[in-house]
């Protein structure tokens, strides 16, 4: 079957301001099935960013492809939803307009009081609704401002819908109430998120899959975690679940210090996969003796 | 009782006009009256009303008489205030509203586009710090209407500060913007009039506000040397007359609609601002 979004062979090289070329990663390849949630960790300047870009169709790669649905991507897309990590609402249009504003471009035929009570519904679902969606973003908290953001977002129906750190700028308390809510509104939908983070907690109780990078230049996306615990998931229960702590510290560890060692070579020709990792204590068959957290690489 | 800084400030604001009106009031010297004079004094020619700086109770006095038949017309030398401000204002305006429809186009071009950017900078570094006045002689020759040479000295004096702030203005819109009306799939020309123009309007309203300003210092000047009509040839004409009393009036109420001009563009820029 094919993927509902795959990375072929990207390459993505800057110049370095002496003249030589840079090169970020290097014949990255990945894929990501309809409805999955991947979140993607990395340490800063390993390109995450570049690869969100990419994906947005804000930047072109190198070389390189992005197929959805088969077709490869090329510029920006309304089926491609973006929420930046500084929010990027238009500060001098009201809560409710920014997200007129993005519903009215997506559906052009829409009447007034559609576009209008759909805007509303959404604003309601990240827990938005009264006097506050008449006021500007310069008037809201920043976790306010998110929501406003992912509103925006999740009310245009994308097929993809890509996160770039979007909780980074926000203090703890309402980093969690707004994942939270970010939890609730996606488990509704079949949406399809891919989501960079820099906050391993935030990856495990938000993916089906997290994506580790290891650290630039020549970055490569060097393992597929897979989350092994059921949803629906609640912040503090997943902390009880036996797999957590065995993923957790897998995650600690691959950024502490594999994602150095592993980190790509010059002149790599061959197409980088992510390696398979599934990490299941409560499966018989991988039940470990001593407790120790077992790694069962698989290569496809 | 304690007053509200806006009620101290008026309070000064008024003491310093009382005190200043008064100062000027008494040191104008009175005029002695030809009674009072010896005779060498009366053969000398002292007896005749000297000019002099008026004071300001015949100031008022001008006031009143101009304000209260403002659009009176009694031939071409002789019209009323609201007259010869409305040529000005007419003026200012026209040309104006002319370099406005073409500086805030070009503006955008050129902030969009690093290349006209740097096509066109030299021309606009050379022609901007010209004096408008500087234009006058070429506009008459080759226009040969006086008329529409004022207003074509006010429209390449107001046309720079709108021109750059523009495209300083839409150069510096944040690429976030931009981005999500990428994302969001906007042509071109809807980007320009939903994201970009209301990015950029604080800085472009800050330049016609900057442009209306010095429209209105120019077109005194303007008038002076065209003549006909206007409120800078009304100065000009009541020097001739050695009337000061209308000067100083005339004066004052080109201060009065310059205030004017520059509020409406003050309230303008209060309603496209926005906070980050």
């Amino acid at each position: 079957m094919k993927p509902f979004l795959s990375i072929e062979n990207l390459t993505q090289r800057f110049p370095d301001g002496q003249g030589g070329t840079m090169t970020v990663f290097e014949n990255a390849n990945f894929r990501v099935e309809k409805g999955e949630f991947v979140c993607i960790l990395g340490h800063s300047g390993c390109g995450k960013s570049t690869i969100m870009n990419i994906l947005a169709g804000l930047a072109e790669p190198t070389s390189g492809v992005v197929k959805m649905d088969g077709f490869e991507v090329s510029g920006p897309s309304l089926d491609r939803g973006v929420v930046f990590q500084n929010y990027s609402l238009l500060p001098w249009l009201s809560t409710l307009k920014n997200v007129t504003f993005a519903v009215k471009a997506r559906f052009p035929d829409w009447s007034r009081e559609k576009v209008h009570d759909h805007a509303v519904k959404y604003l309601d679902m990240v827990g938005l609704s009264g006097d506050v969606i008449h006021r500007k973003p310069s008037q809201l908290s920043g976790g306010m401002r998110q929501r406003v953001s992912i509103a925006r977002a999740f009310a245009n129906h994308p097929k993809l819908l890509l996160l770039d750190e979007p909780f980074g700028a926000l203090d703890a308390l309402t980093r969690g109430t707004i994942q939270d809510e970010l939890l609730k509104i996606w488990s509704g939908t079949e949406q399809t998120v891919f989501m960079i983070t820099h906050d391993i907690d935030e990856a495990i109780l938000l993916a089906d899959r997290i994506l580790l990078m290891t650290n630039g230049p020549f970055a490569r996306v060097a393992e597929s975690v897979e989350i092994t615990i059921p949803r629906p998931r609640v912040r503090t229960e997943i902390i009880e679940h036996p797999n957590f702590y065995a993923i957790r510290n897998h995650l600690v560890h691959f950024l502490g210090t594999r994602s150095r060692e592993l980190a790509g070579q010059q002149g790599g020709e061959r197409p980088n996969r992510p390696e398979t990792v599934r990490i299941d204590k409560t499966d018989p068959a991988d039940d470990p003796a001593e407790g120790a957290p077992v790694l069962r690489a698989v290569n496809h | 009782m304690v007053l509200s800084l806006n009620q101290r400030a008026a309070i000064l604001s008024l003491a310093l006009l009382v005190v200043g009106l008064l100062v000027w009031e008494f040191s104008i010297p009175a005029q002695k009256a030809a009674t009072e004079l010896t005779e060498y004094e009366r053969l000398m020619g002292l007896g005749q009303e000297r000019a002099g700086v008026p004071p300001p109770s015949q100031v008022f006095e001008k006031a009143w008489e101009q304000l209260s038949k403002p659009f009176y017309d009694a031939g071409p030398n002789d019209k009323g205030i609201g007259i010869q401000i409305g040529y000005s204002i007419y003026r200012v305006l026209t040309g104006y509203a002319l370099a406005a429809a073409i500086a805030i186009p070009l503006g955008f071009l050129i902030g969009m586009s690093p290349v006209a950017y740097k096509a066109l900078n030299p021309f606009i570094q050379v022609l901007r710090p010209i004096s408008p006045l500087a234009w006058m002689p070429l506009a008459l020759f080759v226009i040969q209407d006086s008329e529409a040479s004022a207003i074509f000295v006010i429209f390449i004096c107001s046309i720079w500060p709108m021109l750059l702030n523009t495209a300083f203005g839409v150069a510096g819109v944040r690429a976030d913007w931009v981005n999500v009306a990428r994302t969001h799939e906007l042509g071109s020309l809807r980007t320009a009039f939903t994201v970009i123009l209301p990015a950029a309007a604080p800085t472009i309203v800050t330049g016609m506000r900057i442009s209306i300003g010095i429209a209105w210092l120019v077109i005194v000047a303007a008038e002076m040397l065209v003549g006909g009509t206007g409120i800078g040839y009304y100065v000009w004409n009541e020097w001739n007359n050695l009337d000061l009393t209308s000067v100083i009036f005339s004066i004052l109420m080109i201060g009065v609609v310059g205030m004017i001009l520059d509020a409406a563009f003050g309230v303008l820029q209060r309603a496209v601002a926005y906070v980050e």
